[in-house]
């Protein structure tokens, strides 16, 4: 029985590092245009989640699929989905050798296979929606990192993706870069793009999510919408550890 | 007296600097074309290609240039039934002694690349070997080149040993044209102010190749 109605689904994903296990069992199911916020304790399996999505982890066991087409066990076409599913690192991995422009470009080229003129147009048309269209002939060194991640999101939007990864996209930097990143995150979720972020900014989860997932030892222990979240007394655990939260960011 | 024998003399001894040349071209050619994807096999390859790949840069740094040079026109050479000139042994012999080192340039720039470049790059969906040649390589060239550099006056002033074998390179000439004229220190003056000025041209258009394509804030020198 497949659901038509979701992009992405994950069905019990298992992944161990050695005896460490990771994710021990995980299932979620995401709409189009949908935005996931996952959150929860360091080392709870948050981005090695995102990473068995495009595979850049391989999981132990489990399947996704990307509209109802099975993204594991893909084989070589691993190469086709991960053009469908973008994704911004918390340290940005911009091609250090590459400007702004070019880095935008390279994977049009190369994996697209479009003309560099095309390429061109079309890296220019995704840094101008990340702001950064002045900054195409820079250096990713010469580059603020609210800038570099800004370009790292053109990047990925480049390859005019079906769903973005967002792993701790804003976790590298200060109040105020991560206030511009988030900017062009919402903008995105404006747009209807569909999401999935790991993030520790509650604010950016409890305002543009439509669902919430709180991630513990492995697993998906709470999820719901902010309001529930936040109000429902069933979803304790969540509430202590955003309450954790609040208590030492004030 | 010396000046006008070494005037005489000059087109015989050039002829000596375009068969050094000839040896150091032919040998960075080969030692590039060998020592880098041996640096790839040993980065990315599998247990028995990486354990070739040390076979051969243990054998090869582990012996003196001579004995190699020995080794191949006496021995290895001959028994493959190839009759090759003394240049081409020479060349070879120094392109791979130098393949085996430069590898481990190669190697080591590759391995400071960070992973996070592979992983973004096989996220946008290239293949592996897409971002090897379009990422990894770039940047591991970049880092490269200033180890790589030494190469070159280590095989310029090694290229004089196939002397032995009788290539009629710049010192084989020199010593020629010395036992000719029994003109010595001047001859061999000659001889050594030509290996450094082209020691000095060579490693002067490395750097000048090393400005031209640095990256602000990216790699040596920069940071």
């Amino acid at each position: 029985m497949t659901d038509e109605k979701y992009i992405l689904r994950i069905e019990n994903i298992k992944k161990a590092f050695g005896t460490n296990e990771v994710l021990t069992g995980v299932s979620i199911n995401v709409k189009k245009g949908e935005t996931v916020c996952f959150i929860g304790p360091s080392g709870t399996g948050k981005s090695t989640l995102l990473r068995c999505i495009n595979q850049l982890t391989i999981p132990d066991s489990g399947k996704i699929f990307l509209n109802d087409e099975e993204v594991t066990h893909a084989g070589p076409r691993i190469n086709y989905f991960r053009q469908k599913i973008g994704m911004v690192f918390q340290n940005f991995f911009l091609f250090d050798h590459l400007t702004a422009v070019r880095n935008v470009e390279i994977a049009l080229l190369k994996v697209k296979k479009m003309s560099p003129k095309e390429a061109r147009e079309k890296a220019m048309y995704e840094l101008k929606q990340v702001g950064m269209a002045n900054w195409a002939e820079h250096y990713p060194a010469e580059l603020s990192g609210g800038q570099a991640q800004r370009v790292s999101i053109a990047r990925a939007l480049a390859m005019d993706p079906e769903i973005m990864l967002f792993d701790e996209p804003t976790s590298a930097l200060d109040p105020e870069l991560t206030r511009e990143v988030l900017e062009v995150m919402k903008k995105l979720v404006i747009d209807g793009m569909t999401m999935l972020v790991v993030t520790h900014e509650m604010g950016f989860a409890c305002s543009v999510a439509n669902k919430i997932c709180f991630m513990e030892h492995g697993q998906i222990k709470e999820q719901g919408s902010p309001a529930e979240l936040l109000n429902n007394p069933e979803f304790e655990r969540c509430k202590a550890f955003i309450g954790e939260f609040r208590e030492y960011s004030q | 007296m010396a000046l006008s024998i070494l005037i005489d003399w000059f087109p015989y001894l050039f002829s000596g600097i375009v068969l050094t040349l000839g040896l150091v071209a032919s040998a960075l050619i080969i030692g590039v074309g060998i020592g880098l994807p041996m640096a790839l096999g040993q980065v990315y390859g599998s247990l028995a290609i990486r354990t070739l790949i040390s076979i051969y840069v243990w054998f090869f740094r582990g012996l003196p240039v001579l004995v190699l040079l020995f080794l191949f026109y006496f021995g290895i050479f001959p028994a493959l039934k190839l009759d090759l000139p003394a240049f081409y042994v020479g060349a070879v012999v120094l392109g791979l002694w130098g393949a085996a080192y430069q590898s481990q340039v190669f190697r080591g720039a590759i391995q400071s690349i960070s992973e996070g470049q592979m992983t973004a790059a096989r996220s946008l969906g290239m293949s592996r070997f897409q971002a090897i040649k379009s990422i990894i390589l770039p940047q591991a060239m970049r880092i490269a080149l200033p180890g790589w550099s030494n190469q070159y006056p280590e095989i310029l002033t090694e290229s004089s040993i196939c002397y032995a074998i009788g290539v009629a390179e710049l010192l084989t000439r020199s010593s020629q044209i010395v036992s000719q004229t029994y003109v010595t220190m001047p001859i061999y003056m000659a001889c050594a102010i030509i290996f450094i000025l082209l020691s000095y041209a060579g490693t002067s258009g490395i750097h000048f190749i090393e400005k031209k394509i640095a990256i602000p804030g990216f790699g040596p020198g920069e940071a």
